[in-house]
């Protein structure tokens, strides 16, 4: 069986990084497995402009972005497989996967990166009535379609949901003469940037509907209109709202979901709230020498802040193969994530095992204007800032130091969470 | 007079921007939180730009589509010539990024150029 110091499953934003970072902390012996046919993931498809403002300082698109870790990649002759797809992961670390060329194969790892990046929820996980015709997509297979096949999905368009994909798309699909008539969005706030809803909907005068929902979808061979109602506190339908779109297609932008069977299969313990691993400072889950990083461990709005946490993984994992002096003592530190806060990344912190900085980072459940973030050691307040506004759409992050952690050799438990003004 | 409306981008707050305009210039900017509003507003009601992103079609290579830009943000109001000039536009691989597609796209002095590499 072959064998590598770093198997990294996936070879998209995160798994790029991650290979890089390792290398560069001094780990020769990586293997990058994907399941395309090239490097890059997502990005392939994301033409749009926006990406790379934190890392290069400058607006890349997604391919141009990809490139240039792509390029890194490469630059160090990092080996990768394509058109590969793992099967299996056994909690030992042999990495089952196959392809053409190979057939069914084993890897065995020292350490293993999961960076299988998200999906879409899909149509079924909705509950909308109707018949099933054609027409309906997710956005990220309708940018598929458009971007890299070549085929527009319809020509009169309806958007449930106001993720930032579907955004993206409504502009995408307007440039290509299709008309949008209107992004329905079931939650009084949207799930996208701010940039996104004014480059992407106001500048083509599309509207976006917040508090409506798709009810029921007409047409058998073909999708031929949707009718939209505005919904009350709880989501429910409001009689009387209805009003009918004639339309050709129907994209959904309803949120994006950890693609996290490999890590079921071997074992890796879930966060509900994230649908990704639970995963320690050094992001490593419960598996030692497994480690996740990206849209697997949680999803992210900002691809920069995938390749930030995805290099952080990658360090974390060279220190493992290289064998990490610090012993793992139980004296671990839990996050808890409270009022408002829904979930930090990660949940648990060992001070030994610590780099000087910390990024914890974590997403707010509802819009909240003029509080403050807090952060407890135990009882003790040791961070209160003032914001102006937090929203689910916006991953949030604040900075502990090892140096702040040490001053309280009794800590147990930091709490994140937001306070009213 | 004219009164006109905007949703500031330059956080999430999305503040409400008013701007009142005699002709080409401004009076007044109101309904921002920050500095940041102001600026944004003074760009987007006297010179709005944009980078337009689209694909266009690639012969004999490892891909159909190419990607492809603007190189530089050009004048909102020509986002549709430029869309229309990269009609039946096609190329042939190889392709790489930073090539130059269509020059001068809608006489805006701006290039559209690959975004990818297709070879």
């Amino acid at each position: 069986m072959k064998s590598y110091d770093i198997v990294i499953i996936g070879g998209g934003p995160a798994g790029l990084a991650a290979a890089v970072s390792a290398r560069d902390h001094g780990i020769k012996s990586i293997l990058i497995l994907e399941r395309d046919k090239e490097l890059g993931g997502i990005l392939n498809q994301c033409i749009h402009n926006g990406f790379g403002l934190h890392t290069f300082k400058e607006e890349l698109t997604g391919p141009e972005y990809a490139a240039r870790f792509i390029e890194q990649v490469k630059e160090r002759g990092i080996e990768y497989k394509l058109n590969t797809m793992v099967m299996d992961i056994s909690p030992d670390k042999t990495v089952t996967a196959m392809n053409r060329e190979e057939g069914l194969f084993e890897i065995l790892a020292k350490a293993v990166i999961l960076a299988m990046g998200c999906r879409e929820r899909p149509r079924g996980a909705l509950n909308i009535p109707g018949y099933r015709p054609a027409g309906i997509f997710s956005a990220g297979t309708a940018q598929r379609l458009v971007n890299m096949e070549g085929y527009m999905p319809g020509r009169e368009v309806v958007i449930l949901g106001s993720g930032d994909i579907g955004l993206i798309m409504a502009r995408r699909m307007t440039f290509e003469g299709a008309k949008v008539k209107v992004v329905a969005e079931l939650m009084p706030y949207s799930g996208g940037l701010k940039r996104n809803i004014v480059q992407c909907l106001n500048d083509y005068g599309i509207p976006l509907k917040l508090s409506h929902t798709v009810v029921d979808i007409k047409g058998r061979e073909r999708v031929e209109g949707v009718t939209i109602a505005e919904v009350d506190g709880n989501g429910r339908p409001i009689p009387g709202t209805e009003e009918f779109y004639s339309c050709d297609t129907l994209l959904l932008s309803v949120g994006l979901i950890p693609e996290n069977e490999l890590s079921n299969g071997m074992g890796v313990e879930m966060n509900p709230i994230t649908s990704g691993p639970f995963v320690n400072e050094s992001l490593e889950t419960n598996i030692e020498g497994v480690f996740a990083c990206g849209n697997v461990l949680h999803v992210h709005d900002l691809v920069d802040f995938v390749s930030e946490e995805a290099a952080a993984a990658g360090a974390h994992a060279a220190l493992y193969v290289k064998g990490r002096s610090c012993p793992d003592v139980g004296s671990e530190i839990v996050f808890r994530a409270e009022d408002g806060v829904r979930y930090t990344v990660p949940t648990t912190v060992n001070p030994a095992r610590m780099d000087g900085k910390l990024t914890v980072r974590f997403r707010v459940g509802a819009v909240y204007k003029n509080c403050y973030t807090a952060v407890y050691f135990d009882s003790e307040r040791i961070l209160h800032r003032k914001r102006q506004i937090l929203a689910p759409g916006e991953m949030e992050e604040i900075h502990l130091t090892k140096d702040q952690i040490e001053k309280y050799p009794d800590l147990k438990t930091i709490t994140v969470k937001i306070e009213e003004a | 007079m004219e009164i006109r409306t905007l949703t500031c981008i330059s956080c999430p707050m999305g503040c409400p921007l008013t701007i009142e305009m005699d002709g080409d210039e401004i009076i007044s900017i109101t309904g921002n939180t920050c500095k940041r509003g102001e600026v944004y507003a003074r760009k987007e009601v006297t010179a709005p730009t944009r980078i337009v992103t689209s694909t266009i079609k690639v012969t004999g290579g490892s891909a159909d589509m190419v990607s492809v830009k603007t190189k530089t943000d050009i004048p909102k109001d020509k986002i549709f010539e430029c869309i229309k000039c990269l009609k039946g536009v096609s190329v042939r691989a190889p392709v790489h990024i930073g090539d130059v597609i269509v020059p001068n796209a809608a006489d805006t002095g701006v290039d559209i150029v690959a975004t990818k590499d297709v070879e």
